[in-house]
C-alpha cells in the first residue's frame, strides 16, 4: 500500500524543517520527500493537500478517558477515535479511573486495548495508591508496565511528604510528576473567586488556591531535582511562579487548555453547567497572563483535560454539576483561532505546543518527517471556518461550551500505525 | 402598569420604574390586606406551583398566602433533597412540571442560577424566592416597600446592610434595589464575610458597627447563620455580638432615630439584641405583612403580561 500526500507545508521545529514537499508513505513509513508526480506512482492513492500544513502528529497530554469504569461516557476506542478527529496521533491517559490506575495489570490492559489504534495511548499511573495520599503507587512497576508520568490528577498530591518521595523515587526512571494544583481546605467552591462569583452567588475558589500548591511543588521540586509537570495552569501568580522556576532552573513544566485561553468567568452569567470546570475559568486578567506565558514560553504545551460526561450529569443545578468538559475534538480550532489567527503564535509554536514539547516532556521521540521514519503525521488547514457541531463527535460525551462556534482551522488528516483517518473515516495505506 | 420583563429572576438591571411600579401596587394590596375579606377574583383560574427545594417557612407561606388571596390555584413541591440526588436530572424535573402545564413557578434552591435555568425550559413566569448567595428579589421588594412606607421615601437615604454578606441572597437583591431608587448603599460586617469585590457594585464597606449606626438612617440587620460552623468566619457568636451586634445600648448612645430591618428569622442575642428586636426601632412584624402584598403585587403584575 502507498499514498502520495501533495502539495504540503511541512512544518517540524525539531528538524528546523519548514517546506513545501510532497510525501510518498509506503506501508506506513516515509518512502520518499520532494517532489511527486502521481505518474511515477500510478498504483498510489493520492491525496491534495495543496497548502494544508502537516507536521508530527499532535499529542494531547491530558486526556480522561473512562475505561475502566466509566465506559457509557467514554472507552478507550472512542477516545482515541475522538482523538484522531481532533487531530492527534497519540495522547497520555490520566489515572483517575474505577478503578484507578494504580496496578501494573490496568496500565497494561490500556496500552493492550489501543495498540490496534491509529492513536496511541501513554497510560498516566497515579502516584499514590487509589489516588489517596497516603501511600506510594508501585511505581517501579507501573513505570516497566508503560506508564510515563505519574499523577493523582483531580486531586492534589496530597501532602509535601508524599510529593517529596514521588519526586525522589520517579527520579530513578525519568517520569515526571504530573500535578494537579488545588489546596484544598480553600477549594470549597464552584466558580472562580471574583466579582463575578459575588455577582453570581456562587460559591467560589481563590486563585490562591492553585497558586499555594503551585509554589509548594516548585519548591519540593527544586529540593529534589524532581521533574515536575503542573496540569491546566490557570491562574497569573502561578505562571509567574513557573516562569520564575525555569529561569532558576528548577525542571518544571506546565499545561493549559483551551478553555482557560479562550474563556472567562463573566461566561458563566448563563449559568451553563459546561462552564463549570476545575480548575475554574479566571478572570481576563488571567487570561491575558495565559497568552503571554504562551507566546514566551512558560507554558510548554496545550492539553484538552477531556472531561467526558453523561448529559444527565451534566443536566443538573450548577453546584452539583460535576468539573469538566471533552476537548479533543475542539481544541486545535480554538488554537489555531484564538493563538495562531491573533497572532499569539506562530505555526512553528503550534507544532511545538502540541507535538513536540508533550513528547519531550513525557520522554517520547517526537517524529522526523523524513524518508525512512515511521509516517506520523497531522495535516490542517489553518484557515478552513467550520461550526462545531457535537452531535459529530466521535467522543461518546457531548459535554462542550463550544457547540455552534465558529472557529477557523481544523485537521484534515491524521497518518500513524500504517492507517490514516481523513474525512471521518479510518482506513489502512 | 406593567413589567419589562414576564420574570423576576434578580434585581440587578430591573429599571427604576419597574420597582416602583412594584411598590404602587403593592399599596393597593397592602389595603385589600386590612380588609375583613382578604381576598380578590384576580388571578382566577391561574395556576402556580412553588418549588421550593429549601427548608422555607415564612417565604413559602407567605407567596401562598398572597397566591391564594389573588384567588390562584396553587400546589406546593417542598423537599430538601433536589431530585438530582434521587436521580432524576432538574431538566427532567422541571419537563414534568412543564408538561403539568402551569402559568407560573415560584422556585427557591440551594443552587444560584436555577431560576434562570427555569426561564430557558418553562414557557411559565418564573419568581425567584431565593436562589444561592445569589438573590431573593421580592424580600429586598418588601424591605424597600417597609423604608417607604415609614420614612416615606428611599431617595437619598443611607442604608446599611450588616451581617454575613458572602452568604446572603437578600444583600444583593437589597443592593440592586435601594441604589436603583437613589439610596446610598454600605454593608458591614466581619470582613470574612463581605465577598469580593463588592466595592465595584458601588457599596460602601465598613467594620465598626458604632460608626455605621451614627452615619446611617437605615439598617438592615441579616441573620447569623447558627447552622454555619462558627470557627471560620467568626471566632464565636458572643465574639460576634460584642462587635456586630445592634444593642439597644448602641441605638441610645449613637442614633435613636435609625430604623432597624430584618429579615428573619432573628437570632436574638447574636445579630440584633431582644430589645431592639422588640423595641420602637424596628419594623419587623410590618415586613412580614408588607411581604405578603410586595407578592401579591409582583403575582399581579408578571400574571397579566402574558
Amino acid at each position: 500500500m502507498q499514498v502520495i500526500l501533495k502539495g504540503l507545508n511541512i512544518v517540524n521545529p525539531i528538524q528546523n524543517l519548514i517546506e513545501k514537499n510532497d510525501l510518498l508513505i509506503k506501508d506506513g513509513i516515509i518512502a520518499k520527500v520532494g517532489s511527486i508526480s502521481d505518474k511515477e506512482f500510478s498504483d498510489s492513492k493520492v491525496y491534495d493537500f495543496e497548502g494544508k500544513y502537516c507536521s508530527p502528529g499532535f499529542f494531547d497530554m491530558h486526556v480522561h478517558l473512562r475505561e475502566p469504569g466509566r465506559e457509557d461516557t467514554e472507552t478507550i476506542k472512542s477516545g482515541c477515535n475522538s482523538a484522531a478527529a481532533g487531530g492527534f496521533t497519540g495522547i497520555a491517559s490520566m489515572p483517575n479511573t474505577e478503578p484507578t490506575v494504580d496496578t501494573a495489570e490496568i496500565v497494561k490492559s490500556i496500552t493492550e486495548k489501543s495498540k490496534e489504534h491509529l492513536v496511541d495511548v501513554f497510560p498516566i499511573a497515579a502516584v499514590s495508591v487509589n489516588r489517596k495520599g497516603e501511600s506510594l503507587a508501585p511505581m517501579a512497576e507501573l513505570f516497566e508496565a508503560g506508564a510515563v508520568a505519574f499523577s493523582d490528577d483531580g486531586v492534589s498530591v496530597k501532602t509535601a511528604s508524599l510529593l517529596r518521595s514521588a519526586f525522589e523515587y520517579s527520579n530513578m526512571y525519568g517520569a515526571p510528576i504530573i500535578d494537579h494544583c488545588e489546596e484544598e481546605s480553600l477549594a470549597d467552591g464552584v466558580m472562580n473567586e471574583s466579582i463575578v462569583s459575588t455577582i453570581l452567588g456562587l460559591p467560589s475558589i481563590p486563585t490562591i488556591a492553585e497558586d499555594i500548591i503551585v509554589h509548594r511543588d516548585i519548591a519540593v521540586a527544586e529540593y529534589t531535582g524532581g521533574k515536575l509537570h503542573i496540569a491546566h495552569i490557570s491562574s497569573k501568580k502561578s505562571i509567574e511562579a513557573v516562569r520564575e522556576a525555569k529561569k532558576k532552573g528548577v525542571k518544571v513544566t506546565t499545561e493549559v487548555t483551551p478553555h482557560h485561553f479562550t474563556l472567562t468567568d463573566e461566561s458563566l452569567k448563563s449559568f451553563d453547567t459546561n462552564l463549570k470546570m476545575n480548575p475554574p475559568l479566571r478572570t481576563r486578567d488571567d487570561m491575558n497572563a495565559i497568552l503571554e506565558g504562551l507566546a514566551d514560553g512558560t507554558i510548554d504545551c496545550i492539553a484538552s483535560d477531556h472531561a467526558p460526561y453523561a448529559s444527565e450529569e451534566k443536566e443538573v443545578e450548577f453546584i452539583y454539576s460535576p468539573n469538566g468538559i471533552i476537548g479533543l475534538e475542539t481544541e486545535l480550532g480554538l488554537a489555531l483561532s484564538e493563538l495562531y489567527h491573533k497572532k499569539v503564535l506562530s505555526i512553528e509554536q503550534i507544532v511545538e505546543k502540541f507535538a513536540v514539547n508533550p513528547r519531550k516532556i513525557l520522554n517520547i521521540e517526537v517524529p522526523k518527517i523524513e524518508e525512512g521514519e515511521i509516517a506520523n503525521l497531522t495535516i490542517f488547514d489553518a484557515d478552513l471556518i467550520w461550526t462545531v457541531d457535537k452531535t459529530k463527535f466521535k467522543s461518546k460525551s457531548k459535554n462542550t461550551p463550544f457547540d455552534k462556534k465558529l472557529l477557523t482551522g481544523k485537521s484534515l488528516a491524521v497518518i500513524n500505525n500504517k492507517q490514516i483517518f481523513i474525512d471521518g473515516k479510518f482506513s489502512e495505506i | 402598569m406593567s413589567l419589562s420583563s414576564r420574570h423576576l429572576i434578580g434585581l440587578q438591571g430591573v429599571p427604576a420604574e419597574d420597582i416602583q411600579s412594584i411598590l404602587d401596587t403593592a399599596a393597593t394590596f397592602r389595603e385589600v390586606l386590612e380588609r375583613p375579606i382578604k381576598k380578590v377574583p384576580t388571578l382566577q383560574g391561574k395556576t402556580i406551583v412553588n418549588l421550593f427545594y429549601e427548608n422555607s417557612t415564612r417565604t413559602r407561606i407567605s407567596f401562598e398566602l398572597a397566591q391564594k388571596r389573588l384567588s390562584a390555584d396553587t400546589v406546593n413541591f417542598s423537599t430538601s433533597t433536589s431530585s438530582t440526588k434521587k436521580g432524576e436530572t432538574f431538566k427532567d424535573t422541571v419537563r414534568n412540571i412543564e408538561a403539568m402545564k402551569v402559568d407560573m413557578i415560584i422556585v427557591r434552591h440551594e443552587s444560584a442560577g436555577v431560576p434562570y435555568f427555569l426561564t430557558q425550559v418553562s414557557k411559565a413566569n418564573i419568581i425567584n424566592a431565593g436562589d444561592g448567595r445569589h438573590e431573593h428579589p421580592t424580600q429586598a421588594l418588601l424591605d424597600m416597600y417597609s423604608i417607604k412606607e415609614k420614612i416615606g421615601k428611599i431617595e437619598g437615604l443611607k442604608i446599611c446592610i450588616i451581617g454575613d454578606i458572602a452568604h446572603s441572597r437578600v444583600a444583593l437583591s437589597n443592593i440592586y434595589g435601594l441604589k436603583a431608587l437613589g439610596a446610598q448603599v454600605s454593608v458591614c460586617g466581619p470582613l470574612t464575610m463581605i465577598p469580593k469585590g463588592i466595592e465595584s457594585l458601588g457599596v460602601k464597606v465598613y467594620h465598626n458597627i458604632n460608626e455605621v449606626i451614627k452615619t446611617h438612617d437605615v439598617l438592615n440587620i441579616l441573620r447569623i447563620q447558627l447552622e454555619r460552623k462558627a470557627g471560620t468566619n467568626i471566632p464565636s457568636l458572643r465574639e460576634y455580638h460584642n462587635y456586630f451586634g445592634v444593642t439597644a445600648e448602641r441605638l441610645e448612645k449613637y442614633n435613636k432615630d435609625i430604623l432597624i430591618l430584618h429579615p428573619g428569622p432573628i437570632n436574638r442575642g447574636v445579630e440584633i439584641s431582644s430589645e431592639v428586636a422588640d423595641g420602637p426601632y424596628q419594623v419587623i412584624l410590618d415586613q412580614v405583612t408588607n411581604g405578603v402584598a410586595i407578592r401579591m403585587a409582583v403575582l399581579y403584575l408578571l400574571g397579566s403580561m402574558n
